[in-house]
């Protein structure tokens, strides 16, 4: 009985990394839309024909291994972006360090701020505040206070929440925290990059296996190459909003 | 007409410390018939935590909380604190505040044993995932991990209720309310109106000055024992004549339509909230007010909710409700009797299904199987404790049984 179960596992999976390395990853892309505009991105893009973004964040917007920063999602994001918006000089700089809640990256806007001079930030966070289970009031205080700081300084934001994990999902409280994250986007009206719903509905369609037990980083690999791509065209998108916006007035 | 009856029902009950003698006897003697809704409810609100407890699992769009602002947590504290009342509330006016004390700690004694048992097993599951799981791409979520490094701090904080695993919050919640408890009883019996006066003044308190317990590794309890107890303590509250006292209140046709209109309000803004793109009709200032709604203080909006819910569900569905008695409700009703030993079950259930689906499959079948199954597990489980309870009542040949702390409406 075991060893059939093992095999139907075994059958999941292969079907599964079939379908990744085939899929091109845009059956979530419905989950991927923007509610709110960048101006200050869009202003960049007309104005100087530039585009710089800021990636703050905590391990999961690094790989793991060595070389992991250079398959990570901000450098598929970077040409991504350089391929959608012709004519623009697109940087992507990733600060994102391992272990870091939403209130310790908070406290490295100010310097952040001052040396790179981002167009745009995106915030990916949440993962670690579940983890150690953070104060729901001061996660939230913290986000409001972040956004507050990266616009004072000039740049836009857009949030992204943490990774789906099916394997920790019934030991970290991550649905708390990206509702927390969804509730602070509505209000302060940024974009947010749903990533829990997207890597869930990646799960679900069978683009990936994300309950995988593989040491391999070929699927990591993957599935960052896809949360660039798609963040781009939320980036897009909503620099398109602002645009639209700005025309409609 | 209703002013002056209650009025003179809370004077004789401040006025006649031993309880229910007297003019209150009749209704004493009704109380000690169990009164069936609180099993069938209590074990309908054990299924929705289980299906709750499963991550992603697609049955669980079935319960309450999406539809509404309260959840099943709700209703299980409230039918607790309200079975505590009664069980407890008869053996102190029999034995004594300091059996009954005994009595109740005797409980918690239990519950915080079937805690620490829970913990271990979400420890061995822990402990499977770390030595099988290894995906780069989770080098992150693997961190939660961690906590196995260093044992010593672990256990401990465990232990002292400290370190508590997603989702296992309920007991310790229970336990400290449980503790709590004989004193509050006492003054219950006692000045019913005072006592829940404390507990509303609690209450507000711990929302003014942020009272909570502390957790490990960081942040507070998630369900704050300083501003849950008030359910619980209404629940004991309502049991020990207060419902009687309400009756009126809840039958008027006034509230009535208040509570069918506020739940027809929750109603549509939790549908805001799976569809976001109508979330704009939810005029600003509405949003400003409500949110967050805060379910570790039990937000003011969540215990309307649930009254909202108790007002109807007493009205639709009397004591005397015909289907009680039916055969196909008789599975929550056994779920509900045995409470403390299927929510155990439940919790388990949800981590053993959760891995199935992990392992397995996660397919929306599964997703179904294991929910059926495991409810299926929680009715054979109580009808089997069932059956044990009755085979030892009758071989140690002691008559009519008297109605023990553990079984008098349900346990406590």
């Amino acid at each position: 009985m075991r060893t059939l179960w093992l095999a139907l596992a075994g059958v999941f999976a292969c079907v599964g990394t079939a379908l990744a390395q085939t899929g091109d990853c845009t059956e979530a892309a419905a989950l991927v839309h923007a509610d709110a505009g960048l101006s200050r991105a869009a202003a960049a893009i007309a104005s100087r024909h530039e585009l710089k973004v800021l990636v703050s964040g905590s391990a999961s917007s690094i790989l793991a291994g060595p070389g992991g920063t250079r398959a990570a999602y901000p450098v598929t994001l970077q040409s991504a972006l350089s391929k959608r918006l012709p004519g623009v000089a697109v940087s992507v700089v990733n600060t994102a360090k391992p272990r870091q809640t939403a209130a310790e990256m908070l406290a490295t806007f100010g310097q952040v701020l001052a040396e790179q001079k981002p167009d745009l930030v995106i915030w990916q966070t949440g993962t670690v505040d579940a983890m150690r289970a953070i104060d729901v009031d001061q996660f939230r205080a913290a986000l409001e206070k972040g956004v507050d700081q990266l616009r004072a300084g000039g740049a836009d934001v857009m949030l992204m929440n943490m990774q789906y994990s099916p394997r920790t999902e019934s030991m970290i409280a991550a649905d708390t925290y990206a509702e927390i994250m969804r509730g602070v986007a509505l209000r302060e009206e940024i974009p947010i990059f749903d990533r829990l719903a997207v890597m869930k509905a990646w799960n679900d369609e069978g683009t990936f296996d994300l309950s995988t037990t593989t040491k391999n980083s070929e699927m990591a690999e993957q599935v960052h190459v896809c949360i660039g791509r798609l963040l781009a065209d939320l980036v897009v998108e909503a620099v398109d909003f602002a645009k639209e916006a700005k025309q409609g007035k | 007409m209703d002013q002056p009856r209650s009025a003179l029902t809370q004077s004789a009950d401040a006025a006649a410390p031993p309880l229910r003698d007297g003019a209150h006897g009749a209704s004493a003697a009704v109380a000690a018939k169990r009164d069936v809704r609180l099993d069938l409810f209590r074990g309908l609100a054990l299924w929705l935590i289980f299906l709750d407890h499963i991550p992603s699992n697609a049955v669980s769009w079935v319960t309450i909380r999406n539809y509404g602002f309260s959840d099943a947590t709700e209703i299980f504290v409230f039918i607790s604190g309200y079975t505590a009342a009664f069980v407890y509330g008869r053996a102190m006016h029999e034995r004594g505040f300091v059996l009954a004390t005994a009595r109740v700690l005797r409980r918690a004694w239990q519950i915080y044993a079937a805690h620490i048992f829970l913990f271990m097993i979400y420890m061995a599951e822990i402990a499977y995932v770390a030595g099988s799981f290894d995906n780069p791409l989770y080098a992150e979520e693997m961190g939660i991990l961690d906590f196995l490094k260093q044992p010593d701090v672990t256990l401990v904080q465990a232990l002292l209720l400290k370190f508590k695993p997603a989702g296992m919050d309920i007991l310790p919640l229970y336990i400290i309310l449980l503790v709590g408890f004989p004193p509050l009883l006492w003054l219950l019996q006692r000045l019913p109106v005072v006592a829940l006066a404390a507990s509303v003044t609690l209450y507000a308190l711990s929302w003014q000055f942020d009272w909570n317990m502390p957790a490990y590794p960081s942040g507070e309890w998630v369900f704050n024992p300083f501003a849950w107890q008030l359910i619980f303590v209404f629940g004991a509250w309502c049991a020990l004549g207060g419902s009687e006292r309400l009756a009126p209140l809840v039958r008027s046709p006034a509230t009535q339509g208040l509570a069918v209109a506020y739940l027809l309000f929750a109603f549509l803004i939790t549908l805001t909230w799976y569809f976001p793109r109508y979330g704009h009709y939810v005029p600003r200032w509405l949003a400003d007010f409500m949110y967050p709604i805060d379910k570790m203080n039990l937000d003011p909006l969540r215990f309307a909710h649930f009254l909202a819910l108790a007002v109807l569900t007493v009205r639709f569905i009397p004591r005397d409700w015909p289907p009680l008695k039916s055969e196909l409700l008789r599975p929550l009703v056994l779920c509900g009797q045995h409470s403390l030993e299927i929510f155990c079950l439940g919790v388990f259930l949800a981590f053993a299904g959760h891995f199935f689906l992990v392992e397995v499959s996660d397919r929306l079948t599964a997703q179904v199987l294991v929910s059926a199954l495991g409810i299926a597990a929680m009715i054979a489980t109580a009808w089997l404790l069932s059956w044990y309870k009755r085979a030892e009542g009758r071989a140690s040949g002691s008559g009519p049984k008297q109605p023990d702390a553990d079984l008098a409406g349900g346990e406590a």
